[in-house]
């Protein structure tokens, strides 16, 4: 019989106790895991509930009062995670290729199974998706209508090649607006009140204006946030911003970040030495170490173009008005002109340094046009910039040597140019 | 003519698009190059001047890459270095749909890499409802003027009516092409049968149709052939190159029909003739249109190609995925499904523009045909 030895377990660290959560964090969290939770109960009701894209006109299904859910943000919260590995095998075995979305890999994979060790969504009646991100998820929500066998509202923008929507395609696009909400009412049996309607818009304009305010806070020369820690919110804008609980957390943080101001405080948790604006998709399986990197420099990350993805503006009431917001808003359904104008002048008001391109994997649309879009920026503005290679799901197509390689590279540059302005000021 | 006179002018115009351009520009022709797919070529054509298909090429990008990452599509990279080297000069311009992720930012990358070709975008709505036609109406309208104003005249309605005429003619003898190849299997081997089909992107449609009409007289008049091979079918955006195809004939495997968008695929339907608005009608073509890049809510095309298998008497299809086109990769594994139902095996194969060695896809090919016995 094998003898049992018995050792004395090595005495363990004491654990670094962990910062309380500002109480914008935990009512984010809450109504986050609210709408998962609402959703599963209004199916079991025997509700209709419906899956959507992330920019999808979500007024008017807020207006009828259905439950939505969001695959894009399931997607990345497993990603973060660490949980999307097995559904990213599952969809290559079920021959979906690589070079697809990570996101659209992990929702076709979640499509078969319907189970994810978190953020799970019950079957949906319907899907609703808004091509003004990419054309990728046009073809991800046909196949997930076809495998449910549920209808599709595909509300299409069609891409901008000029500066701003022609009227023509507004036309359209209200047309399709106006298909959406028949559609709706018919597979809900609920009629559209257009006062609420009114009233879902109102909410959503506000919460866009909080949204806005919170991140143009970050202008502020030192942050009064790590820019990463506006990661955390984006389900306000991306699940939930016609909903007057959105309002009630937007205006939550951004107390909590003019309480920082004041007191001349930050979450970044070291000195701000270097601001940068990162283009692209957080790298969500390497959250960690992507942020961990740049505060090891003290860089702070104050944009994004996240700051003005949900800044849809409209007059509620005014579905014509809605319809061009959708097509006119979201940087990747816009020409380069355009981009590079919103770029150059975010760079501008938020006083970076430095511009972190993340060439995303999964993103060609992103990626397609971005090494012009560096010249362009860079040339303007005179700032400089790297780029790391990455993914938004993928673990696999992320190196952690090439990013912090790439980081120090930008570090040396911006260190160079720093102490020429400084000698400058002598 | 006779026959392989005729299959030798249609092979060497597939095989010298280069050349092709230069007879045209040395006749003082105007010509636009037409990206594919589904650019609205009846307007070029309308307006006097000649479209010419701008597929890429066998090529290793080298100025592309200041503009795409690796991972870009094949014929999007080549196509891009083709403008940026000087290979398409002579166009008064190029015409680029908007149907992909890549399109988008293709059309962004030519103005900034090649400003002396003019480029010409056009969205296509994803929605192919009354609505969206109508919008697809304004962007041929757009189109149009932009036109017009590199032919340096108006293009009238009669000639959108001659046009509308000349494209239906073309669309029915390729589809009458495709029907008769399979009773001469032996003459249209897979590269023949490429070559037929791809010629008619570097010569106006009204030669080609003359072309094609030659081609099948000639083919009537041969004894029909009894094919002992195995039968399949092609689907994807292009099924190149040359070489890849021949490895098909090689393993006594025929091409009996294909849904490849630089092939059949854009001869699905004609366009209404002679009532009407002709700008709407031109626009009420891509109503029907089964393709990776035109949104099938209900996955037509993998009804469609069950339906073809079916009717060509198909043993396997071969989805030739064109690397990284995403469109493509999306409607794979449905179809793969659909075909395995019927007992139609398939082999997903990958279609790049870059030379490299084709022996893995040999091997491949070679099992695919020892499996289909």
């Amino acid at each position: 019989m094998e003898e049992k030895t018995t050792q004395a377990a090595p005495e363990a660290a004491p654990k670094k106790p962990k910062k309380p959560l500002p109480k914008s964090r935990i009512m984010v969290g809450e109504q986050l895991a609210k709408l998962y939770q609402d959703t599963i109960d209004a199916k079991a009701r025997g509700e209709k509930i419906g899956w959507s894209a992330s920019i999808f006109p979500q007024e008017i299904a807020e207006a009828l009062g259905l439950y939505i859910v969001y695959p894009e943000n399931q997607a990345a919260g497993l990603a973060a995670r660490h949980q999307s590995d097995d559904l990213l095998a599952h969809a290559e075995a079920a021959g979906y290729n690589m070079d697809i979305c990570s996101y659209a890999r992990t929702s076709l994979a979640y499509m078969d199974t319907l189970t994810a060790e978190s953020n799970n969504m019950p079957k949906p009646d319907f899907v609703l998706c808004c091509n003004n991100i990419c054309n990728q998820l046009t073809k991800w929500f046909e196949n997930l209508a076809h495998q449910f066998q549920v209808p599709m509202f595909l509300i299409d923008t069609v891409y901008n090649y000029d500066p701003c929507a022609s009227d023509a395609k507004v036309k359209y696009v209200r047309a399709q607006i106006d298909d959406l909400i028949h559609g709706l009412e018919e597979i809900s049996g609920k009629k559209m009140d257009y006062d609420k309607l009114t009233e879902v818009m109102r909410i959503s304009q506000r919460n866009k204006d909080l949204w806005r305010e919170a991140n143009e806070l970050l202008a502020v020369k030192p942050a009064p946030l790590a820019g990463f820690d506006l990661f955390n919110y984006m389900s306000c804008m991306v699940c939930n911003r016609g909903k007057a609980s959105t309002t009630a957390v937007l205006e939550q943080l951004i107390a909590e970040i003019k309480e920082n101001i004041a007191e001349g405080k930050s979450t970044f948790p070291v000195e701000e030495e270097y601001r940068v604006f990162w283009e692209g998709i957080a790298c969500w399986p390497y959250l960690g170490h992507t942020f961990k990197t740049l505060k090891k420099y003290g860089i702070n990350m104050v944009a994004t173009g996240y700051v003005n993805a949900w800044g849809l503006e409209y007059e509620p009431g005014d579905l014509d008005g809605l319809a061009r917001a959708y097509i006119d808003l979201p940087n990747n359904n816009n020409n380069l002109e355009t981009v590079v104008g919103r770029r150059i002048e975010a760079h501008k008001k938020f006083q970076v340094d430095g511009t972190i391109y993340h060439v995303n994997r999964s993103c060609k649309v992103m990626d397609c046009q971005q090494y012009e879009t560096q010249r362009r920026i860079s040339e303007a503005t005179g700032i400089p910039f790297t780029s790391f290679d990455g993914d938004q799901a993928d673990f696999r197509a992320y190196s952690e040597a090439q990013y912090e390689t790439r980081i120090q590279g930008l570090v040396e540059v911006m260190e160079q140019r720093k102490k020429e302005r400084e000698g400058g000021k002598d | 003519m006779e026959l392989q006179e005729i299959l030798s002018q249609l092979a060497w115009a597939a095989q010298n698009p280069r050349k092709m351009l230069e007879v045209q520009l040395s006749q003082g022709k105007k010509v636009v190059g037409c990206f594919p797919s589904y650019t609205p070529e009846e307007l070029v054509d309308a307006a006097g001047m000649v479209p010419f298909g701008v597929w890429g090429a066998q090529t290793e990008p080298y100025l592309a890459k200041k503009y795409l990452p690796v991972f870009a599509c094949p014929i999007l990279q080549s196509s891009l270095e083709m403008g940026l080297s000087g290979k398409l000069k002579g166009l008064s311009a190029v015409v680029i749909p908007t149907l992909c992720d890549t399109f988008r930012c293709i059309t962004q990358d030519w103005l900034a890499g090649v400003p002396d070709i003019p480029m010409i975008p056009v969205s296509y709505p994803q929605n192919r409802t009354d609505a969206g036609i109508r919008f697809l109406r304004y962007e041929f309208e757009t189109v149009k003027g932009k036109l017009e104003a590199i032919c340096g005249h108006p293009i009238t309605e009669a000639d959108l009516e001659r046009s509308i005429c000349v494209y239906n003619d073309h669309t029915a003898v390729m589809r009458e092409f495709v029907a008769i190849a399979n009773e001469h299997l032996d003459v249209i081997d897979p590269v023949t049968r490429h070559h037929v089909m791809k010629s008619a992107w570097f010569m106006s449609k009204a030669e080609h149709t003359r072309l094609m009409r030659e081609l099948i007289s000639a083919l009537k008049a041969a004894p029909p052939h009894c094919f002992k091979g195995r039968r399949v079918l092609l689907s994807g955006i292009a099924a190149e190159p040359d070489g890849l195809l021949q490895i098909l004939a090689d393993n006594n495997m025929a091409v009996v029909g294909d849904d490849l968008a630089q092939e059949s695929r854009q001869y699905m339907s004609p366009i209404p003739e002679g009532v009407g608005d002709p700008l709407l009608r031109l626009a009420g073509k891509w109503r029907g249109q089964l393709c990776s890049l035109a949104h099938d809510e209900g996955k037509q095309r993998v009804d469609m190609l069950v339906d073809m298998a079916q009717v060509a008497g198909a043993d396997g299809m071969i989805f030739c995925q064109m690397k990284f086109c995403d469109p493509e990769e999306y409607d794979y594994p449905l179809i793969a499904r659909a075909l395995k139902e019927i007992d139609v095996p398939t082999l997903c194969l990958e279609v790049d523009q870059q030379p490299g060695s084709t022996e893995q896809v040999r091997t491949r090919l070679q099992t695919f045909a020892e499996m289909l016995g």
